[in-house]
């Protein structure tokens, strides 16, 4: 049995069909890069496992039973924006996960436990390179250090699945290679099974094991939207012939030239 | 030479600038004050200024003859007590009224559409019906000042806490907090410095509402004291009175932005990048 199991899953708005028959399964500890035009659904699909939107159609299962519909500690999640919160300092965004665990009513810790969550904290802080900003609020750091930050507070719960909305794609090209690096090694030190949104193509063949594309395998030019989406290339990174790589571009330029 | 539009006062020019309506008014003041009473001494419309000088001299640092007193401060007191008592009052329940509106999606369905009914009820045309409730002594006069504001409040408060982006729910919810915990821990903090906005913009209609009841109902207080000497065409105490109810509400306000500024750097920093 497979760690994650996609069974024949449709999502629908209306009559608007966003993804079509997708099948697929995942194991664990993968790196699955996604790449596809915009509103192809592969959004649509990470919601799907982060639990704030269900299948019309089919089941996605996590270990065998299908994910709950709304977000918990199983899957953490680093959106591109907003992921961390603003009125609390690096060092209390991330010790905030221990707070939620070990406070039920208050919501803070105190004396020992918090010292002891602290200390984890400064760990996970120095794990993605933010040992010295440690006090700052978010608005004072940069948007690589503020992604930085996201991820070690999604870390810090050791969730099962860490899914990346496109996270770095606000970033400039030399911190998005910084960025590359720490989530690697993050993947190689934890294990932890990755999703990765990108609209890089590049990005989505230098990291992980697995490149998703989502496309369109039928269209009718008279209603664009009877038709979704599904998994229309499934190639295992490193492995791959350049001929593949300029098919995909090809596949997806055109496509955003249609659009 | 540059388009006005680009033209910077300096720090002495803003200065100077702001000064100057001021000036004008006050110059103004004393010009037209002094024609009419070069005409008529005993003109009580525009007073000189040794009058507001006398007259409040006499209500702040004498003690009133009839009830041992130091009127001007006593009005004062007692027109704080019931502003503070019910903005204070009105903050709290529209905290937590906005902010459980904002979370949650079925209280907002239940409540919303009310409160947005009440908050179009007129409170002026209500102080009657609290008069006859609530007696005619303090209670009236703090609940027309929490019916007033409390709309409003919970409103803005609801409206700013379904501002927050949505990423920061979903994200807490990742980190395994409870409703109750995203509200406590999330929410409420973030729509502290928002309340205090809301409070400062309450504060001109606070003001109002206090003075209304009090010229009505009451005996004593700054708003009773102006619609009292109103009888004697006293302008020497009412214009110092006005006087003074704004500056009360300006330090008011200067108080709660900087302890806004002081208290939350980080919303600030924010509202500045935006």
């Amino acid at each position: 049995m497979s760690f994650i199991e996609v069974n024949n899953v449709w999502k629908h708005y209306g009559d608007n069909v966003v993804l079509e028959r997708v099948n697929t399964n995942v194991n664990k500890g993968e790196f699955i890069t996604i790449v596809g035009t915009s509103g192809c659904g592969k959004t649509t699909f990470l919601n799907m496992l982060l639990g704030t939107e269900s299948p019309t159609r089919g089941t996605i299962l996590m270990d065998g039973t299908p994910i709950p519909a709304e977000p918990d500690a199983d899957r953490g999640i680093v959106f591109q924006k907003y992921s961390v919160f603003p009125h609390l300092t690096a060092l209390q965004n991330v010790i905030l996960a221990r707070e939620f665990e070990g406070a039920r009513v208050l919501g803070k810790l105190f004396g020992k436990s918090r010292q002891l969550a602290k200390q984890q904290a400064q760990e996970m802080l120095s794990l993605v390179g933010l040992e010295h900003a440690q006090t700052k609020y978010p608005h004072e750091l940069s948007g690589g250090m503020q992604q930085r930050l996201a991820i070690a507070q999604a870390l810090m719960k050791q969730p099962k699945v860490l899914l990346l909305d496109e996270p770095f794609g606000a970033l400039d090209p030399g911190i998005r290679a910084d960025m590359h690096q720490l989530i690697l090694d993050i993947w190689q030190k934890t294990g932890v099974t990755i999703f990765m949104i990108t609209h890089d193509l590049k990005e989505g063949f230098y990291l992980g094991t697995r490149l998703w594309v989502f496309d369109k395998l039928r269209h009718d030019s008279q209603a664009p939207n009877a038709y979704g989406a599904t998994i229309t290339f499934d190639i295992p990174v490193g492995h791959t012939e350049r001929s593949t790589l300029n098919e995909i571009d090809a596949a997806l330029s055109q496509q955003t030239a249609l659009a | 030479m540059k388009r006005l539009l680009n033209i910077q006062p300096g720090l002495l020019g803003k200065v100077l600038l702001g000064a100057l309506p001021f000036l004008l008014t006050l110059i103004f003041y004393v010009w037209v004050s002094d024609a009419r009473l070069s005409v008529n001494p005993n003109d009580k419309l525009m007073p000189a200024f040794s009058s507001f000088v006398h007259a409040i001299h006499t209500l702040a640092f004498e003690p009133s003859v009839r009830t041992g007193e130091y009127l001007f401060w006593a009005d004062t007191l007692a027109s704080l007590k019931r502003l503070f008592t019910g903005v204070g009052i009105a903050a709290l329940a529209g905290m937590i009224l906005g902010l459980v509106n904002g979370a949650i999606p079925i209280v907002r369905a239940n409540l919303s559409p009310y409160i947005t009914v009440l908050s179009l009820i007129p409170p002026m045309a209500i102080l009657p019906i609290l008069f006859i409730v609530f007696g005619l002594d303090e209670l009236s006069k703090v609940m027309l000042i929490v019916i007033g504001i409390t709309p409003f409040i919970i409103r803005d408060l609801q409206a700013r806490t379904l501002e927050l982006p949505h990423e920061q729910l979903i994200k807490a919810q990742t980190l395994g907090a409870s409703t109750w915990q995203v509200m406590l821990r999330v929410l409420l903090p973030q729509i502290l410095p928002r309340l205090i906005e809301g409070i400062r913009l309450s504060l001109g209609p606070a003001w109002l509402f206090l003075i209304a009841a009090e010229a009505i109902a009451a005996q004593d207080g700054l708003g009773y004291r102006i619609f009292l000497v109103r009888r004697y065409l006293s302008m020497d105490i009412i214009l110092p009175y006005v006087v003074w109810i704004t500056l009360l509400a300006f330090t008011t306000d200067w108080i709660l932005r900087k302890l806004s500024v002081r208290a939350f750097p980080w919303f600030h920093a924010q509202s500045r990048g935006h």
